[in-house]
């Protein structure tokens, strides 16, 4: 069997209890925000975007055991480069799509 | 970069076991990266059609958020069982890899279940996803995550069938960490699909 | 309709059309002259145990560019057909292709020149040559090599089936909606288009992570990233662009499947789709999809010069740098297809400017080229030659694309004849010319003979000559205001005489596969006199020349370690041309097994997309539950390596030294 040496780039029983209770709070508290209707609108949405931003670093860094050790290097460097090309496509389709729209209605 | 230098030692299978279990998990890594820009692009899809309702019900009318937020918590406890699994794989303690794996299966299922409860609710009152462009991008959304998973059910099935007669070798283990990666992965883009879909469906 | 065979029925053939019967029956006739062939020789098992089920690279990567060279005929034809159409069918005369097919014939030439000539094409020298330049025995993941091989296969089976089986779709190489939706397009044309596209999409995108994986973790030891030879570094620059492009054709594709079987509303007129939002995604896919195909013939022509002007790359890390900035930059110019969609002008403006800026980087590869030339000795070879036109007429058509930036201009000239002349101007003189150059250039390696020059040399003149004088006709007829896809016109527009040119330019390139194909033929018949025994023909610089031609099927006996960037031709100077035998021992090699199973999952892919598009629904279940049964089957399957003999080993070794010295 292939022995590990790196705690870092397999966690610890410990740094897997963190994250899930990590990220029930980080569930729990914006979908509260959003069914108690205590917030609403734009800052609603601003704060419950940084909620899911939170918890998918909280599950990247102790689920999936990304960071900067020299192991881990390759895959944490592949992935901000797809959440580079990711912001690019994604935010760049919402722009020309939103001025098309724009465009295409009535005024 | 890591390059790794092969000796001429006579200690073949160890080296190519660390060598081999590292390009494929890193290849496997890099499929997920591919399937992120698969949802990203299904997500923008359905960022700029939610609004097109053709006339019928919106996601404030459809979702139910108590329910998915059962669902939520079903995938989340199964990430973290998949990790337990994990843990007790390094410490090559079969048993406990099989029992934390069939709980995953378990939640994992029991997520799909509800899933496709939801949908078939949907399609029963009408609001199926040829109603509008909506509701076409939110069951190929839900609908391509959930697709995900099962198929990600079915190879647990399979890796369990392996490590029961295989044991935790270079081979099984490398499987079971490939198959990690892809269990994750499906509950980050899961918590994309709970706030993007179901929180902000329903403000 | 009949359950049992959905949709298919023997109206399905077109009895009653002339040139699709005659060209069906030729393809037909040539498969069935094949498989006898094959038979008379009794070369069956010879086929499926050295080629079919083969994961050696090298041979993959043979199997891609003979389909390629296959597929650049049936798609050139489809470029003669249209050529004469378009010179015959001007005022009463409407020529000999009704529209509906003349329709089917742009979109079929398109699609097979882009996905199943240029791709392939790419595809298989990647194989040939990336993992011996690397110093490895093999790509990274040596099953999925033949498994993407055989998905590729299922898209060209596809697509050549639909000549006698129903008909291919009316729509353009991109198959736009609304036109494309079920409504306007009922028949299977645009179902052949939409599975022949994602299956063999599928398995470009296994190749881009396998090559991807490759360079970055079996590099042999001292290859660090910057010691890369160009052709390594622009094919890992395009697999990472496969492996983020291609999942949006997928997607983008799966929504217009969905749209036309299941009656969803992604890109319908009613229901609230929004068929602009198929343009964007299949552009997003699309522009980085034509740097795929660039950037390793820049790779080739970098590889060519520098071999043929005996002289180090001028510029190195310049080169490096400009590749991988084309590569970031071709994420955010896609708007330019598009510009008369009606973004606006501020996203225009974006688009535009950032589509000039990514001019800026191919600009300096040119000026490092001509560097790498000056003051070289250069030897004037057939690689040589494509490389040479390549220089000037790549230039041009990235000029006239720079002009098609500024979107003021591009609403004039958005879907005319200047713009099909653009494009065509630098897939023929970056992509056609640098992987023919390619293909000659390492053709030794893979097959242990050169190729006739003065053939190779024919060829290329008559390509350059009919390339100019087929398509310097067009720029000036989309200045006229000739539109794209047109199967008439009017006499009073007085392009007529500048389309009996074109005609004539693409009978010179036809001249020109004559010779290529001329080539071929000759050198295999003449191969004994161009033998190549050294392994080196060229006095290359790069590892690849360091093995045999053609190499062993493990590539390398002992793993090289490299030192400096052009490790070959260092090792040339401190050795002379015929290096000792080396001091260690041979060890025994560890290699994958060969399988079918690749083979069999093809198969059942194609025969779950043929019942897919004729709604034959249980071939399409039983060939799903097949598909998965090979990958379980993979999967449980442990017994997939094993391990070459030291002896065996030497013994290869001596035979290619012998033949060395004898």
């Amino acid at each position: 069997m292939a022995h590990n040496t790196h705690d870092s780039s397999h966690g610890t029983v410990k740094s897997y209890i963190v994250g899930f209770i990590l990220s029930i709070i980080l569930t729990v508290i914006p979908y509260w925000l959003v069914v108690s209707h205590i917030m609403s609108g734009d800052s609603l949405v601003f704060t419950v975007v940084i909620f899911a931003i939170a918890q998918l670093l909280v599950q990247l860094i102790f689920f999936l055991h990304l960071g900067t050790s020299p192991e881990q290097r390759n895959s944490t460097l592949s992935f901000i480069f797809t959440v580079i090309v990711v912001f690019l496509i994604a935010g760049g389709s919402l722009w020309v799509m939103w001025n098309l729209n724009y465009n295409m209605m009535d005024h | 970069m890591s390059t790794e230098v092969l000796h001429n030692n006579h200690d073949h299978h160890h080296d190519h076991d660390a060598e081999a279990t590292s390009k494929v998990v890193f290849g496997f890594w890099i499929y997920i990266m591919s399937d992120c820009i698969l949802f990203a692009c299904i997500f923008a899809t359905y960022v700029v059609l939610h609004g097109n309702t053709y006339g019928g019900p919106s996601g404030k009318e459809l979702f139910e958020m108590p329910y998915v937020l059962v669902e939520t918590f079903l995938l989340l406890i199964s990430s973290f069982t998949y990790g337990l699994a994990m843990q007790a794989m390094y410490k090559a303690n079969k048993s406990q890899v099989m029992m934390w794996l069939a709980i995953t299966f378990l939640l994992g299922l029991g997520f799909i279940c509800m899933e496709i409860n939801e949908f078939h609710h949907l399609i029963l009152e009408g609001n199926g996803p040829n109603r509008s462009a909506f509701l076409s991008s939110f069951f190929t959304l839900v609908g391509t995550h959930g697709l995900h998973v099962t198929c990600g059910l079915i190879w647990m099935v399979m890796l369990m069938l392996q490590l029961n007669k295989h044991g935790i070798t270079a081979i099984t283990s490398r499987k079971l960490s490939c198959l990690s990666l892809f269990w994750h992965f499906l509950d980050i883009v899961w918590i994309f699909v709970f706030t993007i879909v179901y929180l902000m469906g329903v403000m | 309709m009949d359950h049992l065979l959905g949709k298919l029925s023997l109206a399905a053939i077109p009895f009653n059309e002339l040139p699709a019967m005659l060209a069906g029956g030729g393809m037909v006739g040539g498969f069935i002259a094949l498989v006898l062939l094959i038979t008379y020789l009794g070369k069956w098992k010879w086929l499926w145990t050295e080629w079919l089920t083969s994961v050696d690279h090298k041979k993959i990567g043979v199997m891609y560019i003979i389909v390629a060279l296959v597929m650049l005929l049936r798609g050139f034809a489809d470029a003669l057909l249209m050529r004469t159409q378009q010179a015959m069918s001007v005022g009463a005369n409407h020529g000999f292709l009704p529209p509906h097919h003349y329709d089917q014939i742009f979109t079929a030439h398109g699609v097979i020149m882009i996905f199943f000539m240029a791709m392939p094409f790419m595809v298989g020298l990647m194989n040939i040559v990336v993992p011996l330049q690397i110093g490895a025995r093999d790509v990274a993941f040596p099953f999925l090599n033949s498994l993407s091989f055989w998905l590729f296969m299922v898209g060209v089976i596809l697509v050549m089936l639909c000549l006698i089986v129903g008909e291919f779709g009316q729509t353009g190489w991109l198959a736009y909606p609304p036109l494309s939706e079920k409504e306007f397009s009922p028949g299977v044309g645009v179902d052949y288009y939409i599975w022949s596209l994602q299956i063999s999409g599928i398995g470009t995108l296994i190749s881009g992570i396998n090559f991807f994986v490759t360079i970055l973790k079996m590099r042999c030891p001292g290859m660090t990233l910057m010691k890369m030879p160009v052709f390594t570094w622009t094919a890992l620059c395009a697999n990472i662009l496969i492996i983020i492009a291609f999942p949006v054709l997928t997607v983008t594709l799966s929504m217009l499947t969905l749209d036309r079987y299941l009656d969803f509303h992604f890109f319908t007129n009613d229901g609230g789709g929004n068929a602009m939002m198929y343009v964007n995604l299949i552009w997003i896919w699309g522009h980085p999809e034509v740097y795929i195909l660039v950037l390793p013939a820049f790779g080739i022509f970098s590889e060519v010069v520098s071999t043929f002007s005996r002289k180090r790359l001028f510029g190195y890390n310049m080169m490096v740098y400009a590749t991988a900035c084309i590569t970031l930059l071709s994420f955010i110019v896609w708007l330019h297809h598009f510009f008369t969609m009606g973004a606006g002008a501020n996203v225009n403006a974006f688009f535009g400017i950032a589509t000039m800026i990514i001019s800026i980087p191919t600009g300096v590869k040119i000026f490092n080229w001509l560097f790498t030339m000056y003051k070289g000795k250069i030897t004037f070879t057939a690689p040589m030659y494509w490389t040479m036109g390549f220089i000037v007429t790549f230039s041009i058509g990235g000029m006239t694309g720079v002009l098609l930036a500024v979107p003021g201009a591009d609403f004039l000239l958005h879907n005319s004849l200047f713009l099909i002349a653009h494009f065509h101007n630098v897939i023929i003189g970056g992509v056609v010319f640098g992987y023919v150059a390619g293909f000659n250039y390492w053709f030794p390696k893979a097959f242990g003979f050169k190729l006739n020059e003065k053939l190779g040399k024919c060829a290329f003149w008559c390509w350059l000559v009919g390339f100019y004088v087929a398509f310097m006709p067009l720029y000036v007829l989309g200045f006229m205001g000739a539109t794209r896809r047109l199967s008439h016109y009017d006499a009073s527009t007085g392009w007529h005489p500048l389309f009996v040119i074109a005609l004539i330019g693409a009978l010179i390139i036809f001249a020109g596969i004559g010779f290529q194909l001329l080539q071929v033929v000759v050198s295999i018949i003449q191969r004994k006199q161009n033998i190549d025994v050294t392994g080196d023909p060229w006095n290359g610089r790069t590892l690849e020349w360091d093995t045999a031609s053609p190499p062993p099927f493990y590539n390398f006996a002992f793993v090289p370690e490299v030192h400096s960037l052009e490790p070959h031709w260092d090792h040339k100077q401190e050795n002379g041309m015929n290096a000792g035998k080396p001091k260690c021992p041979y060890e025994d090699i560890h290699m994958p097994k060969n399988t079918g199973v690749g083979f069999v999952i093809g198969l059942l892919a194609f025969t779950f997309s043929f019942g897919m598009i004729w709604d034959i629904w249980w071939l399409a279940i039983i060939s799903a539950v097949g598909m998965f049964a090979g990958v379980v089957y993979r999967s449980f399957d442990y017994d997939i390596d094993y391990y070459v003999k030291a002896e065996e080993v030497e013994r290869i070794e001596n035979e290619i030294s012998n033949r060395k010295i004898a």
